[in-house]
């Protein structure tokens, strides 16, 4: 059985111009130990998934419906403190400014030592060790000494891989990372993506890391998951998505990007046109009204297809998409 | 590319005081450019790549006398522009410009994208009433935009649209030179290229020289035909962007490139890291000798003691470095 299985998940935030949604149907599943990227510009509902599956969704949003069956129950019917054990303990989540989610008037210890304590149930003095152990672990320089730090004493780096240590220190059984390194140096993205990597190795905790990164996606994870507009538009592991793109708007990615392992002086291929606008989605296909294979189907909603060997396309034309865009190369 | 010397910028410096206490007296100062040198020849783009903390954005607001310099000298066109008046300040506006990297809060909510854009040709008096707006037309069929735009509000545009009425209002004045500072940064991948091809395409037709600023090293070598290496308010390596990314030489510079994630699932395996250790320090207490040092791989006892002079290698390629000197790297 999947640790993690998402059925339909549809998201609303409503607007002055109308309800927007955020997260349209939605699917998809992950199990022990799997690293799963979710990749997608601003807008393709990235975020609001992983903050739905904590069902930390405010109003004026609202999680309209679907199933999130996490480790057999599902989240949305759980009571709020039943909700609240899971979240913290057995999911974890990191953002990509850890200063706003540190709290700033407690030292970097006593956020850690809630939280064992708040989970665990361990006292004052073992909750101390426990903070201090995982800052080791996240290899935060003399731990015993920075345990009674303040957040803005550290360094941006530091602060991301405490906040870390603070997820993992229930031994989650799933680390929900949002952009966990955007705002971080790239130096400093190296030290903590090779942590993480490290620690999933160790703790054998499932990760989704959800990103606009493709070369931080491409490092990490086994598993890719594209969104556009709300929804997955492609899925399939690492190699598939990367080498044999069948979704357009995947290959448009790819395309567009300048890499270090492409002739210095090649011109960039753009994807024409603007991310959608949500208030004013295209009845079939998001991606249509940018796509260069466009057909009079991709007006119609899309089924997924199954390509085979896991790899799953949102695309009336995918089983074509990889000739023509090697014909267009 | 001509030889020509468009900018020459020798021994910049720029230190922000630090005042504390009740009297707030100055205690101490940030570093931000610490002796700066670099040249930028008519009609290429010079890439300046550095972490958070290093300068660049700085040396990018000095350049176009943004931002009064500590010390050190300009010349821009052979002439002479560390220490001009207000008034010579502005004229030369008509011939540098800069381009933001925030889309969303470099131009005015309250403008109309045509006001935006024409300003500059208002406050330089370069065209009015009908010519004003036939030119602001024409800038915006420039950069991709339509006349249709003309009275649309910025917060009815997408990132990568604004961003290009920004590329417009900086080309009003016909300017030679420009700065972009982190121009792509905040828009979407997919947009990017866009803006990129639009500034390449730009470039080559109105005959642009810029200096690109960006902590980017993909961007960077995409649209550099020269690039230089900053850390902590100082210029590491120099280099044509293919000896730059194909022959690192600094150890800072190999780390960077190292360092990248690259999208390809396939390479990760066969790529060498080298990971540097610990934090970048701070600007208002750079460690002694190669500021560098204490995250270096190659870090001898000279190191920390003697600071590295900038030397030519060959070709151009001017690094900073005690081990590549002494042959340890090469």
């Amino acid at each position: 059985m999947a640790l993690l299985e998402v059925r339909n998940l549809r998201t609303t935030f409503k607007t002055e111009d109308g309800t927007v949604t955020a997260v349209n149907g939605l699917s998809f599943s992950l199990d022990a130990g799997q690293t799963l990227g979710i990749v997608g510009e601003s807008g393709s509902g990235k975020s609001v998934t992983s903050l739905s599956i904590m069902r930390l969704i405010d109003r004026p949003g609202r999680i309209e419906s679907g199933e999130i069956f996490f480790d057999g129950r599902d989240l949305l019917k759980l009571r709020d403190e039943e909700m609240r054990h899971v979240r913290g303990h057995r999911i974890a989540m990191i953002f990509q400014d850890p200063m706003t989610s540190l709290n700033p008037v407690l030292t970097i210890g006593e956020q850690i030592a809630e939280v064992v304590r708040l989970h665990l149930g361990r006292n004052r003095r073992e909750a101390r060790e426990t903070a201090i152990e995982m800052l080791r672990k996240v290899r935060i320089p003399s731990p015993e000494k920075r345990v009674d730090d303040y957040p803005h004493q550290f360094s941006g780096g530091m602060r991301q891989r405490a906040m870390i240590a603070m997820a993992l220190s229930c031994n989650p059984q799933l680390l929900i990372a949002d952009e966990p390194t955007t705002a971080l140096d790239v130096t400093i993205q190296a030290q903590v993506l090779e942590l993480m990597n490290e620690l999933q190795r160790e703790t054998g905790a499932a990760i989704i890391l959800i990103t606009h990164d493709l070369g931080v996606v491409a490092e990490t994870c086994k598993d890719v998951l594209v969104m556009y507009g709300g929804n997955m538009v492609e899925y399939g592991s690492a190699k598939q998505i990367f080498a044999e793109p069948r979704m357009p708007y995947t290959q448009g990615l790819l395309a567009s990007l300048p890499r270090l392992d492409a002739p210095a002086n090649a011109r960039l291929t753009p994807i024409p046109g603007q991310p959608p606008n949500l208030h004013r989605m295209p009845p079939g296909c998001a991606f249509a009204p940018r796509c260069a294979y466009r057909i009079e189907r991709c007006d119609q909603v899309v089924p997924v297809t199954d390509l085979g060997g896991g790899h799953l396309a949102r695309c009336w034309r995918c089983t074509e998409t990889l000739v023509m865009a090697g014909a267009a190369r | 590319m001509s030889e020509e010397l468009l900018l020459e910028v020798a021994d910049l410096k720029k230190y922000f005081p630090v005042n504390a206490g009740v009297l707030g007296r100055h205690v101490a100062d940030v570093k931000a450019v610490d002796g700066v040198s670099f040249t930028v020849r008519k009609g290429e783009t010079l890439g300046l790549v550095g972490e958070s903390g290093s300068g660049k954005t700085t040396i990018g607001r000095l350049v176009l006398k943004l931002l009064p310099a500590t010390a050190g000298t300009i010349r821009f066109e052979g002439r002479d522009i560390s220490d001009i008046s207000a008034r010579q300040t502005r004229t030369l506006r008509r011939r540098m410009q800069i381009i933001f990297q925030d889309p969303y809060g470099s131009l005015n909510p309250r403008m109309t994208i045509g006001e935006i854009v024409s300003e500059p040709l208002a406050i330089h008096g370069i065209a009015k009433g009908k010519a004003r707006m036939e030119r602001t037309v024409e800038l915006l069929r420039m950069v991709g935009l339509q006349s249709s735009h003309l009275n649309r509000y910025p917060n009815e545009f997408s990132g990568g649209q604004r961003q290009r009425v920004g590329i417009a209002r900086a080309l009003a004045v016909e300017p030679q030179f420009i700065v972009c500072d982190e121009p792509v940064s905040a828009l979407d991948v997919s947009i990017q290229a866009q803006v990129l091809n639009l500034l390449e395409d730009l470039r080559e037709r109105l005959g642009l020289t810029y200096l690109f600023i960006s902590h980017d090293l993909s961007v960077v070598r995409h649209i550099s035909t020269r690039v230089a290496v900053l850390y902590l308010g100082k210029i590491f390596e120099v280099a044509d962007r293919a000896a730059l990314y194909e022959h690192p030489l600094h150890p800072y510079t190999q780390a960077l490139l190292a360092a990248i994630p690259v999208p390809n699932p396939e390479m990760q395996g066969a790529q060498k890291r080298v990971l540097l250790s610990g934090d970048v320090p701070t600007a208002m207490a750079p460690p002694s000798g190669c500021r560098f040092h204490p995250r270096c791989p190659f870090a001898f006892d000279r190191c920390s003691v003697e600071e590295p002079a900038m030397r030519d290698v060959g070709g151009g390629h001017m690094v900073a470095c005690h081990a590549v000197e002494n042959g340890t790297i090469r």
